[in-house]
């Protein structure tokens, strides 16, 4: 028997055990999927949850219900990865592969900034990327009386890149709804070039930070937070004061990486970005946030991964040439707050544009605009997911890799 | 800098049209005196830009070439938008 050996049972890993045990054969191959926790988070939802517009059950099931029939689901703690003998040293077990799918993701590590996880952590100082985090957030906000609030990115890349602009919009929505927007300042703190950084969108949208009236502080590197003081201060010395700190805190790979010499200076794994294969070792691939390729890190991105790998891993193993397929597409519904939401949909090469999707000319999503019905995709796109998507459902009319038609690409494009 | 391909931001849109002189053009605009020093930080962000290696604060203080206060100093305001402009390559981004 062959063996095909997953490590993490996130939204990457989940759908490559429901390809895989379609495509090879059971007499041949035998398919293990690891993870050390028990639950599966629908991660999107932790936008939601802060302001109460999604319950716990809507973001946390039970990972085994995800786990097809037929693979080997291992409850343990991952300690590392033997590339060179071809094995997993978990916890309690050792496991042999002939063919390793990395897909361990990509977690915040909040201890990385001085100052940051003390004794305001969960208090003044908060995440929205754990589910715990989130729900701390959620209790917080449900008594706040108003004050300073800053929404902070640490450093790049993370997770949903958009999320932090889709919290502080969803924000200012909450206060409005609440009656005590006049008493909320809201800053957004970034340390790339502006809250959007791509020129159509920053054309596009970025009446959505004026109208809203989020400021906006550029080019802010965080050295520490100052959490008596109740400030985050630059290297560069720059300081910026808050009431209530929304951060995204800095995003690494798993520590397993490390500890297998498996990942760059952020933990993520050294991959090829066009067939996902390892750039080390030939039998080892990679999925989702836990490589390091130049595209987003999202759930669609590794939606779109997932069909590419499949047919790339039964190339593979038939002793073929990989495809050098994967073009860095990605698919996002982005919350504007009051029941609207904008869609982008963009690759390694192509920046988000206008147009409509998924059919050209008809839609009825609306790229780079604001639209209920975009917002009405966002909401459906939950049932999808836990449904379809981790399920390893091929998603009508949506091709993994991205389309031009009935885009608006300037000449040049 | 006729004939030199740049985008709106003023960021080479043809990395094959880059050397020293172009370097030392864009720098001037933005105010900045190439020193040896910057040519080295140049070095390794052209480095990483060739293995497709993402660009982060965190690779620079990493890098061994030079400390995230030293990098402010030769590029102040804001180090990885400058320093990719005059290395000539894409400035960090995000999806939007």
């Amino acid at each position: 028997m062959k063996k095909l050996v997953i490590l993490g049972a996130g939204t990457s890993g989940t759908m490559m055990a429901n390809h895989m045990i379609k495509k090879l054969p059971k007499e041949e191959w035998e398919i293990t999927i690891v993870d050390q926790y028990k639950t599966h988070y629908y991660q999107p939802g932790f936008l939601f949850l802060p302001f109460d517009l999604y319950k716990t059950k809507h973001v946390k099931k039970k990972g085994e219900k995800f786990i097809p029939k037929g693979v080997n689901y291992i409850l343990d703690k991952i300690d590392k990865v033997l590339p060179k003998k071809n094995k997993v040293k978990l916890e309690h077990q050792t496991i042999d592969y002939d063919i390793l799918i990395v897909a361990t993701g990509t977690k915040i590590a909040p201890e990385e900034t001085e100052g940051m996880k003390a004794s305001e952590w969960h208090k003044s100082i908060f995440d929205f990327y754990t589910y715990e985090g989130a729900k701390a957030l959620r209790n917080k906000l449900r008594d706040w009386k108003g004050g300073k609030m800053v929404v902070h990115i640490t450093e790049m890349p993370i997770k949903c890149p958009v999320a932090p602009l889709e919290f502080a919009f969803l924000a200012d929505s909450f206060f409005i709804n609440k009656g005590i927007r006049d008493k909320v300042e809201l800053v957004f703190v970034t340390p790339l070039g502006g809250a959007f950084t791509k020129p159509k969108a920053t054309k596009a949208l970025h009446y959505l930070l004026e109208d809203k009236g989020i400021k906006e502080v550029v080019d802010f590197n965080i050295e520490e937070v100052d959490s008596k003081k109740k400030k985050i201060i630059s290297y560069d010395g720059k300081e910026v004061k808050y009431d209530l700190l929304v951060t995204v805190p800095t995003n690494l790979g798993d520590e397993m990486i490390e500890r297998s010499g498996l990942g760059d200076d952020m933990n993520f794994v050294p991959t090829n970005k066009a067939t996902l294969q390892s750039k080390k070792f030939e039998n080892i691939f990679v999925i989702g946030d836990a490589s390091n390729l130049p595209a987003s890190k999202a759930g669609s991105v590794a939606h779109f991964e997932a069909e590419i790998l499949e047919e790339n891993l039964l190339r593979y193993i038939a002793g073929k040439k990989l495809k050098e397929k994967f073009d860095g597409h990605a698919n996002c519904f982005i919350e504007t707050g009051h029941g609207k939401a904008l869609l982008i949909d963009f690759n390694y090469t192509h920046e988000p544009v206008e147009g409509s999707f998924p059919f050209p000319g008809l839609g009825p999503l609306k790229l780079l605009k604001e639209t209920r019905m975009n917002h009405m995709g966002k909401l459906a796109f939950r049932w999808i997911y836990w449904n379809m998507l981790i399920k390893g459902t091929h998603i009508p009319f949506v091709s993994a890799t991205m389309s031009e038609k009935g885009k608006h690409f300037d000449k040049k494009n | 800098m006729d004939g030199i391909n740049r985008n709106e931001e003023g960021y080479l849109t043809d990395f094959s049209q880059w050397n020293k002189e172009v370097a030392t053009n864009i720098a001037k605009e933005c105010e900045i005196d190439l020193t040896d020093k910057h040519w080295e930080v140049i070095d390794y962000l052209q480095g990483k830009h060739k293995n497709e290696e993402a660009l982060s604060i965190r690779g620079i203080k990493k890098s061994g070439v030079i400390n995230i206060k030293e990098f402010y100093a030769l590029f102040p305001g804001g180090p990885l938008k400058i320093s990719t402009k005059i290395a000539g390559i894409p400035k960090p981004k995000s999806c939007i």
